[in-house]
C-alpha cells in the first residue's frame, strides 16, 4: 500500500466488507422506519381484540349494554348515525359550543397573559407582587372555585370561559416572562449602545426572542383550555350544550356507544387544537429556531 | 481633546462594586486613522476598557473622552438576532436610529458587500459559519459609518485560517473607512499585524506596560506575517508581557 491514491484498487475483501456494512445499515434504518408505523397499529389491534374479548366473553348481555358494548357498535350507534337527537350529530354540535368556549378562553389567556408578563418584565415590583398569586392560581383546585364562579358569573357560558382562563393563563404568563427575560446581556448591551428606549427594546429584542417560549406556553394553554371547557360544561349547564354536558347525559341515560363516541370526539378535538398550535409554532419559528415541534 | 483625537483615556481607573480593582491609571489617546491593539492576560480589564470607551460602563476614576456620535462595537461573539436575516440584522442599527428605510437598505447592502457576503442576505444566522456571522456583525457596525470602532476579541473563537483572512479584510476596511480603531486580542501576531500601535497591559489591576509603535506601512500583505521584522516585533511585545508577569 504505497500508492496513496490507490483507493480504486482496494483489496476485494475490504470492498466486500464495506458493502456488507452499508447493506446492514440500510436494513437497520428500514426496520426502524417500519417499526414507527407498525407498532402503534399492532397496539391498536390488540386493544380492539381485548375490547371484544371483555365485551363478549367476560360480560353478559346486560353488562355488555350498560358497561362496554363491542367496538363495532361505536360506529353503528355512534359515528354512522346522522340524526337530530342521536348519533354523531349532537356530539359535533356540542363540540362547536365547547370549542368556541375553549378558543375564547385561549384568546383571553394569551392576550391577558402576555400583557401581564410584559408588565412583570418591565417593572420589578409588578413581578414581585403578581408572581406569588399567579402560582396560587395555578395550584388552586379549579373545582374548589366552582361555587364562587357560579355566584359571580352565573351558570352559563361566561363561567365556562372563566374556567378556561383560570387554567390556561398561568403557563402563558410564566413562559412569556421566561422568554422575555432570556434576552442575552450582550444583546441588551448592543441596544444600550444606541440609547434604545424600553418600548423599542421590547418589540425589537425581547418579544421576538421570547416567541419560542411563548409558543411553548401557548401549547400548554391550548391543552388546558380544552380540559377547562369540557369541565366547565359539567358544572355550568345553562346555555348551549357542550360536550361535557352531553357526556354526562349519555352516562345517565346509559347510551354507552354514544358516550364512547363523544369521548373519542372530545379526544380528537384536543389533538386537533394541540396539533394546530404545534403547526403554527413550527411555521413561525422554523426559519431561525432549532428546537421547534418537540414532543411536548 | 485635540481635533484629530477620537478617544482619550486620562488616568482612567475602575473599581467594581464587589471591590475588584480592574483598571488603574490608564493613559492613552487614539487619533483618527490610528488602530491600537490592546494585548494582555485574561482578566486584565481590556474588555472593561472598551466598555468604558463605549459608555456601557461608567469608570470610577479619571476621565474618558470619546467621540460617541457614531461608535462601532464588535463583541466577542457576533450577537446577531437569530430571528432576523443577514440583511435585517445589518439594518438593525439604522432602524434603532430611525434612519429612512431606503437609505437603511442601501447602506446595509453596501456593508454586506464590503464584508464579502453578497448573496447571503436572506440567510438566517444559524445557516452561517462562525466566520460569516462575525462578518455580519462587522457589517452591522459599518452601516453607521463609525468614527470610533471598538473590537472586543472578535475573532478569538475562529480557526486560524478564517481568522487571518478576516484580519486581512479588516485591514482593508480600516484603510478605506479611516476610523479610529481599538482592538482587544489575546493573539500577539494578530495585534502586530493589524495595528499602528500595540499597547500591552499587566494582570489585574490592568496597567499599561508598554506602548509599542508598529512601523509597517499599509496596505499590509499577508506575507508580512513571515517577515523577520514582524517576528522581531512580536518578540518585543511578548517580552514586554512576560516582564509584567515576572
Amino acid at each position: 500500500m504505497t500508492d496513496v491514491q490507490g483507493t480504486a484498487a482496494v483489496a476485494p475483501e475490504v470492498a466486500a466488507r464495506t458493502a456488507a456494512m452499508r447493506a446492514e445499515l440500510e436494513r437497520k434504518s428500514r426496520r426502524e422506519a417500519r417499526l414507527n408505523w407498525l407498532a402503534p397499529i399492532v397496539m391498536f389491534g390488540l386493544i380492539i381484540a381485548l375490547w371484544y374479548f371483555i365485551s363478549y366473553v367476560r360480560m353478559d348481555a346486560v353488562r355488555r349494554r350498560t358497561a362496554l358494548p363491542p367496538p363495532h357498535e361505536i360506529f353503528t350507534d355512534g359515528f354512522f348515525v346522522w340524526h337530530e337527537r342521536k348519533g354523531i350529530r349532537p356530539i359535533l354540535e356540542s363540540l362547536l359550543v365547547t370549542g368556541r368556549v375553549a378558543l375564547i378562553g385561549l384568546l383571553i389567556s394569551v392576550v391577558l397573559g402576555i400583557a401581564v408578563a410584559i408588565a412583570m418584565n418591565t417593572a420589578k415590583w409588578a413581578e414581585k407582587s403578581i408572581f406569588p398569586y399567579a402560582v396560587v392560581l395555578q395550584v388552586t383546585p379549579i373545582l374548589a372555585l366552582v361555587p364562587l364562579l357560579r355566584n359571580w358569573f352565573g351558570f352559563g357560558i361566561s363561567s365556562r370561559v372563566v374556567v378556561c382562563v383560570l387554567i390556561a393563563i398561568f403557563p402563558v404568563i410564566t413562559n412569556t416572562l421566561f422568554g422575555l427575560q432570556s434576552a442575552q446581556a450582550r444583546h441588551h448591551d448592543l441596544f444600550s449602545l444606541h440609547n434604545v428606549g424600553p418600548v423599542t427594546r421590547l418589540f425589537k429584542l425581547e418579544l421576538p426572542g421570547a416567541m419560542p417560549a411563548i409558543f411553548t406556553g401557548l401549547r400548554i394553554a391550548a391543552g388546558g383550555c380544552v380540559i377547562g371547557a369540557v369541565v366547565g360544561d359539567f358544572f355550568f349547564r345553562q346555555g348551549a350544550i357542550g360536550v361535557g354536558r352531553l357526556l354526562d347525559n349519555y352516562q345517565k341515560d346509559t347510551r354507552i356507544p354514544e358516550l364512547i363516541t363523544a369521548t373519542i370526539c372530545a379526544c380528537i378535538f384536543g389533538i386537533v387544537i394541540f396539533a394546530f398550535v404545534g403547526w403554527l409554532s413550527n411555521r413561525m419559528l422554523r426559519s431561525w429556531h432549532d428546537s421547534v415541534a418537540g414532543p411536548t | 481633546m485635540t481635533d484629530d483625537v477620537s478617544l482619550a483615556f486620562a488616568d482612567v481607573s475602575m473599581i467594581f462594586a464587589d471591590g475588584t480593582h480592574a483598571l488603574d491609571g490608564i493613559n492613552f489617546d487614539v487619533a483618527q486613522g490610528e488602530f491600537v491593539a490592546l494585548v494582555g492576560p485574561s482578566g486584565c480589564g481590556k474588555s472593561t476598557l472598551l466598555r468604558i470607551a463605549s459608555g456601557l460602563t461608567e469608570n470610577t476614576g479619571g476621565l474618558c473622552e470619546v467621540d460617541r456620535s457614531s461608535i462601532g462595537y464588535v463583541f466577542q461573539d457576533a450577537t446577531l438576532l437569530p430571528w432576523r436575516t443577514v440583511q435585517r440584522n445589518v439594518e438593525l442599527l439604522g432602524e434603532l436610529h430611525e434612519m429612512d428605510k431606503g437609505e437603511r437598505a442601501r447602506r446595509a447592502s453596501n456593508a454586506i458587500e464590503l464584508v464579502g457576503l453578497s448573496g447571503h442576505e436572506a440567510k438566517y444566522p444559524k445557516q452561517l459559519s462562525g466566520g460569516m456571522q462575525m462578518r455580519v456583525s462587522v457589517a452591522r457596525s459599518l452601516v453607521m459609518d463609525p468614527k470610533v470602532f471598538l473590537f472586543d476579541e472578535p475573532f478569538g473563537a475562529l480557526d486560524e485560517i478564517t481568522r487571518e483572512r478576516l484580519n486581512d479584510e479588516l485591514l482593508s476596511l480600516f484603510r478605506n473607512e479611516g476610523f479610529a480603531g481599538v482592538f482587544v486580542t489575546h493573539s500577539i501576531a494578530e495585534a502586530v499585524f493589524l495595528s499602528t500601535r500595540v499597547i500591552t497591559m499587566s494582570a489585574r489591576p490592568g496597567r499599561i506596560i508598554s506602548d509599542i509603535p508598529v512601523p509597517f506601512d499599509y496596505p499590509r500583505l499577508p506575507e508580512l506575517r513571515y517577515d523577520p521584522r514582524f517576528a522581531a516585533l512580536c518578540g518585543e511585545v511578548s517580552n514586554s508581557l512576560k516582564e509584567a508577569h515576572a
